[in-house]
């Protein structure tokens, strides 16, 4: 699905990504995990196409798209929910989702609001109501929602659980499951270590731009380096 | 002393006026809203779109009117072509340097215009300039009465535009979060240049529905601007309701004041407003964004 290899990339002189190699297969979760400031949003950023690589590829489904902007990237149905949800919040709750179909998605819009609807009914109730006006996790609700009404291939997370009550995190965490049990390919950036290891397939672990550790997340919790520095095990 | 039939027509005579004011305010308002600019270029774009109205009667002999079908999309082109070959390009991104471009533009605009028509002002004439109709009693320009119709017809127009609309949502999306609307796959510097170009295609409008009662000249502009630019401080910035409402409450203080403290000081009450509402509401009388 996403094959990213030597991917370097930086804001103005300081290089941020140093090299990232990262694949992720259809249907899997995948999650990148790392501390603040290490990288993982500037990743993102750049697979998406909200920034431009330094160097290295991005392949998504066999084709070269390093360097696309962003409405290329969600033409292909590359959909980043980013940190912060950035949702309109001058717009309503409907026409938020409407947007979300703008580039991608639009011929079975309705029966996408529909099925958003059924996965977020706490949405549905605000449907007419400012996206401004919603509680933080309604917000990451309407964000997440936002990106399924483009059709999404590839649902790139990133930090879904920040700022959430410790209930919504859980909840957070339950749904993300959920869209993957259902087809889903989803790529899960996040700093909670454990509750994303729980429901990854696979994980990579970041650090100062490169990946440190990968591999299956079983194996991963056993990693004493790992245990030491994210985990606070001894 | 306050005599109803001489104060009626008058706020009549005000809301019509009131309206072409909101008419170019509501462009003013647009831009702003997206681009959080003011465009310093409004006034003489205004003056680019009555030139062309009358350089379509004067060569072309086309009726104002039947220029509606020309003129405003031209000056939609134009709009959307300035911010995207020249505003966005030259700004970097950089509110304060749109700023500066604008009012750069306005300059090599306004001097051209004197370049190819000198300073005189100049005239359309039309076999319905002098007509005039009853309205509750008074008797105003058929103009006048068109110009209120058209612009209160473009005012809903442009706002069936942004919330029915893709186009209007991306308009909106856009002027609250730019990350959010590059995310859903907005084509961010399109939409910006849509924005200014359906701001100055009210221009164009207001522009054939002024010149049979109106003239042009190098500088028409100016008046134009500042009244707009007070309209849109009244409205709140970036509001639409707000311009609207706004400019016709202008038109009418301004009639007001024509009325009862002459011609030449009839623009003092809407500086006074402007003042009061500076000191009192600065967020101004609906204070939202688009």
């Amino acid at each position: 699905m996403l094959e990213v290899s030597g991917l370097r990339a930086g804001y103005g002189a300081v290089e941020v990504l140093r090299g990232i190699d990262l694949s992720i297969a259809a249907g899997q979760i995948v999650a990148l995990l790392g501390s603040n400031g290490v990288g993982k949003t500037t990743f993102s950023s750049v697979v998406t196409g909200l920034m431009r690589p330094w160097g290295g590829t991005i392949r998504f489904r066999g084709e070269a798209i390093g360097g696309l902007p962003a409405r290329a990237t969600v033409a292909r149905g590359l959909i980043h929910v980013p940190e912060g949800r950035h949702i309109f919040p001058n717009l309503t709750v409907r026409e938020n989702l409407e947007l979300g179909a703008y580039r991608r998605g639009k011929p079975n819009r309705e029966a996408n609001i529909e099925r958003v609807a059924a996965v977020f009914p706490r949405l549905k109730e605000r449907f007419a109501q400012k996206a401004g006006t919603l509680s933080g996790g309604e917000q990451q609700m309407l964000a997440i929602g936002r990106g399924m009404m483009a059709e999404p291939e590839l649902l790139i997370l990133d930090e879904p659980s920040i700022g959430l009550s410790p209930l919504l995190v859980e909840e957070m965490f339950a749904l993300i499951r959920r869209l993957a049990d259902d087809g889903l390919t989803i790529l899960l950036v996040e700093q909670n270590v454990l509750q994303s290891m729980e429901i990854a397939s696979h994980a990579f672990v970041m650090e100062n731009g490169e990946i440190r550790l990968s591999g299956r997340p079983a194996e991963l919790m056993e990693d004493p380096e790992l245990q030491r520095s994210y985990l606070g095990l001894a | 002393m306050v005599n109803l039939d001489i104060v009626l027509p008058s706020v009549l005579n005000g809301l019509t006026t009131g309206a072409l004011y909101a008419l170019v305010a509501l462009g003013l308002t647009l831009i702003y809203g997206v681009l959080h600019i003011i465009n310093f270029a409004h006034g003489a774009l205004l003056m680019v779109g009555l030139y062309g109205v009358y350089g379509l009667n004067a060569f072309a002999g086309v009726d104002p009117y039947v220029a509606l079908l020309i003129v405003p999309p031209a000056m939609f082109a134009i709009g959307y072509a300035l911010q995207r070959g020249i505003i966005g390009k030259a700004s970097h991104g950089r509110d304060e340097n749109i700023l500066l471009v604008t009012l750069g533009l306005s300059i090599v605009i306004e001097n051209l215009a004197l370049y190819f028509f000198r300073s005189d002002t100049r005239i359309v004439d039309t076999p319905y300039s002098f007509s005039t109709v009853e309205v509750l009693g008074a008797f105003l320009p058929l103009t006048k009465v068109i110009a209120f119709a058209g612009a209160l017809l473009t005012a809903a127009l442009m706002w069936l535009i942004m919330t029915r609309t893709d186009l209007g949502r991306a308009i909106r999306a856009l002027a609250k979060e730019r990350k959010g609307a590059a995310l859903v796959g907005i084509d961010t510097d399109h939409i910006f240049a849509m924005s200014f170009g359906l701001g100055i295609a009210c221009l164009g409008i207001a522009a054939c529905l002024l010149m049979p009662s109106y003239y042009v000249s190098p500088q028409v502009g100016h008046g134009f601007v500042l009244i707009a630019f007070t309209i849109v401080v009244l409205g709140g910035m970036g509001s639409f309701t707000g311009a609207l409402i706004g400019g016709l409450i202008i038109g009418v203080v301004e009639a007001l004041g024509g009325l009862f403290l002459g011609e030449s000081l009839g623009q003092i009450g809407i500086f006074l407003i402007f003042i009061l509402v500076l000191i009192f509401r600065p967020t101004g009388l609906l204070g939202h964004r688009v």
